[in-house]
Formats: C-alpha cells, structure tokens, sequence
C-alpha cells in the first residue's frame, strides 16, 4: 500500500507554515471580559476543535479571526496580514476565511444556487457561467446538486447546513470557521453535516471548529481547545486531551458532556 | 352565491340547504349574535335605499342648474358642467388634451412598472420608460417647444397635477428615506446625528408648516433676483417631508432583517453597498411593503395641501368649479363626492397592489 492511498482515509499532517497568530488578544463587551490575553499559532492545514462552557468565549475568539468582532488590545494576523481596523485588510482576510454559522444564515431570498454563486459573482468577480459551474461542483459535494433551484425555506435543517458550507467552499478559502455548526440541528441531521466537513478535513483544509462534537474532535482534530471564562485552559492533541486532561476545569466540563 | 362556492361540495343536500346552514352556524348561533345580526339588517334597509335614491334615482346628470333645481335628488349636473375644470384646472381650455395626454403616459408607465414584477420581460422597458415619458410628459405640460404654447406651470392643476406631484414625490422620496434609514443606523457619528436630527424635525411638523416654509419663508433667503418656482418648492417639500416618514419605515424593515444576516455577508467578504443591495434591502424592503404602501396613500392625499399655497390640484379644482359661479355653490356635496370616488379608486388600487406584491414576492420562498 502507498502513501497516497492511505491519505485518502487520514487527513494529511499540517504543515509547519503559521497561518493564524494570535497574540496576546483581549477583549470587553463593556466590563466584561470575554477575551483574556488569549495565544494561539494555528498552522496551514491544522484542524483545531474549540470547546469549553457556553460563555467562555469561543465562539468571540473565532469570530474575531475574520472581523466579525473586534479585539482592544493584542495581535491578530491572518494569512499575514494583520486584522486590524484597516478596512482593506478586513476585506483581504474575508476573501480568504470564510464562516459556516450556527443558524446556517442561508439569504432566504435567493435560490440555494443564487446563495451559492452570490459572492464568487460579485467579490471575486468571476463570470455567471463560471460561478454556476463551481456552484454545482459544491452542491454534488455536499450531495444535494438537485436542490439547487429550490428556497432555502424549503430544506431540512442538516440541508441548509450543507448549502452553508457549499456556499462558503465557492470562495475557495484558505481557512474555514465553524461556530457550532450543528448545534441548531435535529439530532437525525447532526451526521449528514459531521460527514461532509469531515471529508473537508481529511482534505486538508485549514479549519477551526467550535463543537461540542467529541467524536468529530477524535476523529480529525490535530488540536483540541478547551476554554473557560475568557481564556485557553489547556490544549492538546485530542487523544491526550481526552484521557489525561491536565486541569480541574477541563476535568469537570468533559465529565459534564461526556457523561450521558 | 359565494358561500355556495366557497364550501367544498359535502354529502349533505342542495347549495342552497347549505347557504341556510351557513346562515345558521354564522348569524344566528347565539341570541344575541340575532340580535345584532337583525340590528344590522335594519341599518342597511334604514340607511342604503335613501342614499341610492338621492345618488340614482332622484338624480340628474344633465349639466344644467335648471335641471338640478328641478330634482330632489343629486345634481350630478355640477360634476358634468364642469368636468373640464375639475379635472384639468386652470389650465388653458384649448390645450387640455395635454395634460390629459400627459396623465394617459404617466398612468401608463405606473402601471406598466408596477407589472413588471410579474412580467420580467418588461423589466428592461421600465427604466428606458421612465427616461422617455417623464421628458415627454415635461414637454406636454409646458410647450413651449414643438409647436405648443408655453403653459407656466402655475397654471397648471387638477387630477394631473396631483399624479405628478405624487408620482415625483414617490421616485424622489423613495431613495432619500432609504438613504436617511440607513444613516440613522450607520455607525458613523456626523451621519448619523444628521439623519436622526433630519427624521425627527421633519416628523414633528405638519406638511402644511413645512409647505408653508417652503412658499413663504424659503424665497426669504435666496439672494436678491433668485427665485425658485412654487409648484417646484411644493414639490420639495413633499419629497422631503414623505422621506422621512419612509425613513423610520424603512429603518423598521433593516431591523428586522437578522443579524445574522449581516454577519452571513461580512463573511462572504462583500463590501457594505453590496450587502445591502443584495441580501439586507431586498428582505427589509419587502418586509414593509404594507406601512411603505401605506405612507404611498397618505402622501397622496396629502398632496391636497398644496391649495394653501395656491397651486389647484383635484380637489382646488373641486373648489374652482364651485366658485365658478354662485348657482352651483350649493352642490358642493356632489363635487366633493366625486373627488372622493378618483381619490379613493387610486388609494384602493394601490393597497390591492400593496397585498397582491406581497403574495407575488412570497411565493416559493416558503413552503
């Protein structure tokens, strides 16, 4: 057996490039903290799962990683350039990081196939033809190119989730952003979303993850994040941050999620 | 019978079997559901025959006072003997054809806009449309050019005057109260403030003070020899004042547009205009169909006021022909009755059209 057969089952190794730093970054909704003094090197093809308690503050870090929020003090670059207020650098991170949302956040206006050529069209300038093309080439990955004519009102909660990430894979990003990506969904439906973005992880993209999907952290995460009040706790690789969790905070929430 | 027609054709006896049935289960489930249904009945036997009577029977169309004295009934001879007047104001008698032409184009272009949502294959025409009509309904309003006398404008008035008085005012209106929407909501500070210092001021004057600044004390600080036409600063002053009642109707619409929306576009990289072009406006926009809709109707009766700065519009013209001459003053009720059925005929299309749009940009969307 060669090597290229085996990678087809295991994702291939990050390299050793940084993709994401962030340094020091801090963050108050008014006086409350929500980010403190948070470090994290995230290399090119890395997976990483972020998990912790609802409020402690993933979901804020990841969504600062493409400017959704902003950070007050610290550093943060992306793909080397640095996300700062600078308008035209928020707008170079966008175009190559991309988000799939809690609540899929599909445009409930537009065609499944509209929501998906929308912004090759109009951000990276690409022809309709061309755009439709790459449209459908996602849509069979995510195994539902016939729904592409269809409103997005129309679909099952797990297929909207999927348009989401079909939608997000047509601007060919660099990095992809998970915030609870099946937290909203039916329990029959949590797989048909795990599937795909596992086969997106074992493809080597660069992905971070907030999930309380255990299994999917074992199956592909290089990484796990946990984080409580703010801050990063401890990280790992999951196999060790599974069984041998060092503090008494990851301890308490793994027996939390783990125990039912 | 449309109860006949609206119940699915059941096992149990004739249609008119059921229409009984219905009666029954509707107006007479309760004794005092009889009751009212009996008080009504009596009301509409009290009140409707002597109306019909007085607007019909009793009635007179013939346009002559002698014919009106002679019945008991309504002197529809008023609305007849000066149609002309109230229809087209003072505008010169011999150039009437027109503003009446001039109306037929821009009703013409309305209509065909409003139906291009459900024929697409007109949407090319409607810009080019409007580019050509609004030129060619200038040219037949003034003359001056082509062969036709120069008509001022202040001359002008009736049903065409207050089309194009709305009509200008929607277009205008339109864009500005969107853009004063979503200033209120932009995050910058001098936009911002400007917007809601705007919205707010103007909201909380009457439409007849802001016409009258825009009659009597605007002129007041233009430089000595400018002057900027009445029917012109009416017309501003309509489009501003509509523009910020549209604006909070807007702003409502935005806010009811998800975040996550916004968030949904932010991170597909599109700049802020396209986020709103594409994603924000077309789901706000739709959402306030029936309160945008709403201050359309309102604007347009509101187009009425500008009789106080002596522009004659429908209803001015309502009051010229009664004014026309002493015999008639005493048929105000006919003349005013007449205004009523045009302006109520336009107000109903348009709130038909308001729910019809609403059900056309529903469809498919949801399941």
């Amino acid at each position: 057996m060669n090597a290229t057969e085996l990678n087809k089952n295991v994702a291939p190794p990050p390299s050793d490039e940084d993709v994401i730093t962030i340094n020091k970054a801090n963050k108050w909704y008014g006086n409350f903290h929500v980010l403190k003094d948070v470090d994290l090197t995230v290399r090119r093809g890395e997976r990483i799962v972020i998990c912790g308690p609802s409020g402690s503050g993933k979901s804020t870090l990841i969504r600062c990683l493409n400017r959704l929020e902003a950070y007050q003090t610290g550093e943060i670059t992306v793909d080397g350039i640095l996300l700062g207020d600078d308008i035209k650098n928020i707008e170079a991170v966008r175009r190559e990081v991309c988000m799939v949302f809690q609540h899929f956040n599909l445009f409930p206006h537009m065609t499944v196939l509209e929501n998906l050529t929308l912004a090759p069209i109009w951000v990276r300038k690409t022809s309709k033809k061309e755009a439709v093309e790459l449209a459908m080439h996602y849509l069979e990955r995510v195994r539902i190119g016939e729904q592409a004519h269809k409103y997005p009102g129309q679909l099952s909660g797990g297929q909207q989730q999927r348009v989401a990430i079909a939608r997000s894979l047509c601007m060919q990003p660099k990095i992809m952003l998970f915030d609870e990506p099946t937290s909203a969904l039916d329990p029959e439906m949590v797989k048909e979303v795990l599937d795909v973005m596992v086969e997106l992880a074992k493809e080597g993209m660069t992905m971070l993850c907030v999930t309380h999907e255990m299994g999917f952290a074992k199956e592909v995460a290089d990484r796990v994040v946990f984080m409580d009040a703010g801050e990063i706790v401890e990280m790992g690789e999951p196999r060790e941050f599974f069984a041998n969790p060092k503090s008494e905070r990851t301890k308490l929430f793994l027996s939390q999620i783990l125990s039912h | 019978m449309a109860t006949s027609t609206q119940l699915p054709p059941g096992p149990s006896g004739t249609s008119s079997q059921r229409a009984i049935g219905w009666v029954r289960k509707n107006l007479f489930n309760s004794w005092f559901n009889s009751v009212l249904t009996i008080l009504a009945i009596a009301f509409v036997v009290w009140i409707v025959p002597p109306i019909f009577e007085w607007a019909f029977v009793k009635a007179t169309l013939t346009p002559s006072i002698e014919a009106c004295r002679a019945v008991s009934g309504a002197c529809w001879g008023f609305v007849n003997a000066n149609l002309r007047l109230i229809i087209f104001g003072v505008y010169p008698y011999d150039e009437q054809w027109r503003p009446l032409l001039a109306m037929v184009i821009l009703l013409g272009i309305i209509i065909a806009s409003l139906a291009s949502v459900k024929y697409p294959r007109l949407q090319k025409l409607v810009l080019p449309m409007w580019g050509l009509g609004i030129p060619a309904i200038a040219i037949l309003m003034w003359g001056g050019i082509l062969g036709l006398t120069y008509v001022q404008n202040s001359s002008w008035g009736g049903l065409p005057l207050t089309l194009i008085l709305s009509t200008i005012g929607v277009v205008f209106a339109f864009p500005l109260g969107l853009l004063l929407a979503l200033g209120r909501q932009s995050h910058m500070p001098a936009i911002k403030t400007i917007s809601v210092v705007y919205i707010e001021v103007i909201r909380g004057v009457p439409l007849i003070t802001v016409l009258f600044m825009a009659s009597v004390m605007f002129p007041l600080f233009l430089p000595e020899g400018v002057s900027i036409d009445k029917l012109l600063r009416a017309q501003i002053g309509i489009i501003l004042f509509t523009a910020a009642y549209l604006a909070e109707v807007f702003r409502g619409g935005l806010q009811a547009v998800p975040r996550g929306q916004f968030e949904a576009g932010d991170s597909l990289g599109l700049s802020y205009w396209q986020s709103m072009r594409l994603i924000i406006l077309p789901q706000a926009l739709r959402l306030v169909i029936p309160p945008t809709v709403n201050s359309f109707i309102s604007m347009f009766k509101d187009t009425t006021l500008v009789v106080i700065i002596g522009l004659f519009d429908l209803l001015g013209g309502v009051k010229l022909a009664l004014r026309s001459d002493p015999a008639w003053t005493k048929y105000y009720v006919e003349g005013y009755l007449f205004a009523a059925a045009i302006f109520f005929l336009i107000c109903y299309s348009m709130a038909r059209y308001s729910a019809y749009l609403e059900k056309e940009l529903r469809k498919g969307e949801r399941r």
